[in-house]
């Protein structure tokens, strides 16, 4: 395993010279700044307010549009990496495949992970700037779901660029899977279930495995505690789970999730043609 | 004598094409063998094989006495591969020598000394995205390390095709200078390009090896 930090290393040198990094960082970092301008600290909207309502807005954002950016470049880089031949030579010499694949998901973990969790600091910063107190809780889970965040769209989409070997259709994937997960989150679910067309059960299954309900959840959890202002599924969850296990679902549920289709990946990244 | 290359009644299909179809060579240490034939002959289909690219449908590989699936590593160790066309690499010139000297133990001297001897001054590119340079500078580099790295089986997929003609004679000179045993494959629409650098040609046509003669 002794190539699997190089690697790393090599994919953040290269991705810190690709354009997509570029505006990566600059839609993360504008985002912030967009809230400093528009003066979301000052604004108060359903009791939330300074520091604490910046903080939410942000996450909130990050939870729609982080997973298509990740999904996006992640895929177009290693697809292109393939047809491009890239991927041939550098395969071409003696790293194995599992140096080779874990090395790139670490190293493109860091590039995705850092620019989001520097904008969140940077809000604090400035927040505590203008008098706010330091929401240590609301850090530490905020950070915890970016982490959770980009650990699952990592591995699937680390998982689609091993599975298909066009450009084309790995975009488009990655796109479905994206419109898939934030329509069936419990919002949308719920006219279906007004319609009574199909079973309330499975619609709270469905939205209960959606990770990007558990990101919702986890995100407005510390704010409303009673759940009132999001979906009856959140509302079910933390009835039945209660609230500290309702937090760890939120995170680790998709932590694990992300874990599981990254070894997808790499089985078939060890089991089909690397071409 | 052990081959560096034995493969026996080697099948690849493609979505139902059988692109390789119950392919067999050998190669011994001293061989410089020009693999001819026209597109989609199975050229490259053998040659990914070889490396561990493609996961064969039936027969066996061994390079270096290693299976290229299983033992990857082992074989890529012992071989040096140069495609057609030098890939778009994003890593600037001293990152992909740094990943070559870490993952393959060719020390970067080895290499620089190499292009030198190609006319190719690698330290005044050092931080250049490897992508940046010029395509006959890529091409001159790519056999530099595929040089320096004296392996004992090297693959070279159209090699001079983007070198102009005196680049073509020092590669020729480099590569009949090498001190050591070692086979050699070059994958060629024309066989008259390597003329004197070959002693056997073997011929693909629809899957299937339909000559092998010795030049």
């Amino acid at each position: 395993m002794k190539n699997i930090g190089l690697v790393a290393y090599l994919d953040i040198r290269e991705s810190l010279r690709a354009k997509w990094f570029y505006v990566y960082a600059f839609v993360f970092g504008g985002l912030m700044g967009l809230f400093f301008i528009s003066g979301i600290t000052d604004s108060v909207v359903m009791g939330f307010t300074g520091l604490s309502r910046l903080l939410l807005v942000f996450i909130q954002v990050t939870i729609i549009i982080l997973p298509i950016f990740i999904l996006i470049t992640t895929v177009k880089s290693i697809a292109g990496d393939r047809e491009s031949n890239v991927l041939e030579y550098m395969l071409s010499f003696p790293v194995s495949l599992r140096e080779y694949y874990w090395g790139k998901l670490l190293g493109r973990f860091a590039t995705v992970f850092f620019p989001v969790i520097v904008a969140l600091f940077v809000g604090v910063v400035w927040g505590l700037g203008k008098g706010g107190e330091m929401p240590w809780g609301m850090i530490f889970l905020y950070s915890a779901l970016i982490f959770a965040l980009c650990t699952l769209f990592l591995g699937i989409a680390f998982f689609i660029s091993t599975l298909v070997k066009s450009h084309d259709v790995a975009l488009g994937l990655s796109f479905t899977v994206w419109i898939v997960l934030l329509a069936f989150i419990d919002v949308a679910l719920i006219g279906l279930m007004m319609q009574n067309r199909v079973s309330d059960e499975l619609i709270l299954t469905l939205a209960m495995l959606n990770p990007l309900e558990a990101f919702r959840i986890g995100a407005i959890a510390l704010f409303d505690p009673e759940l009132t202002v999001i979906g009856p599924v959140a509302y079910y969850l933390l009835d039945t789970l209660g609230h500290t296990l309702l937090m760890l679902y939120a995170v680790l549920y998709p932590v694990l999730l992300g874990i599981v289709f990254a070894l997808l990946g790499f089985w078939a990244f060890k089991k089909r043609d690397l071409l | 004598m052990a081959a560096i290359v034995e493969a026996k009644n080697v099948v690849k299909t493609f979505m139902g094409v059988r692109v390789l179809d119950d392919v067999s060579l050998r190669i011994d240490p001293g061989e410089k063998v020009a693999m001819v034939g026209p597109n989609g002959a199975g050229k490259t289909t053998l040659v990914r094989s070889l490396l561990g690219f493609y996961h064969i449908d039936g027969g066996t590989i061994r390079v270096a006495g290693h299976d290229p699936i299983k033992a990857r590593t082992d074989v890529l160790r012992e071989v040096s591969f140069i495609p057609q066309l030098p890939p778009p690499v994003r890593l600037s010139v001293s990152e992909l020598l740094t990943f070559i000297e870490r993952s393959t133990g060719t020390p970067q001297a080895r290499i620089v000394a190499q292009a030198e001897a190609m006319e190719l001054d690698i330290r005044s590119h050092r931080h250049k995205p490897f992508f940046k340079l010029s395509g006959g500078m890529k091409q001159k580099l790519l056999i530099a390390i595929a040089l320096a790295r004296r392996s004992r089986l090297f693959v070279f997929d159209e090699p001079t095709a983007n070198l102009d003609p005196a680049a073509r004679e020092h590669f020729y000179r480099l590569l009949s200078s090498l001190d050591y045993e070692h086979a050699t494959i070059f994958i060629t629409h024309r066989v008259e390009e390597i003329e004197g650098l070959a002693n056997r040609k073997v011929t693909m046509d629809l899957g299937k090896v339909v000559e092998d003669e010795t030049l």
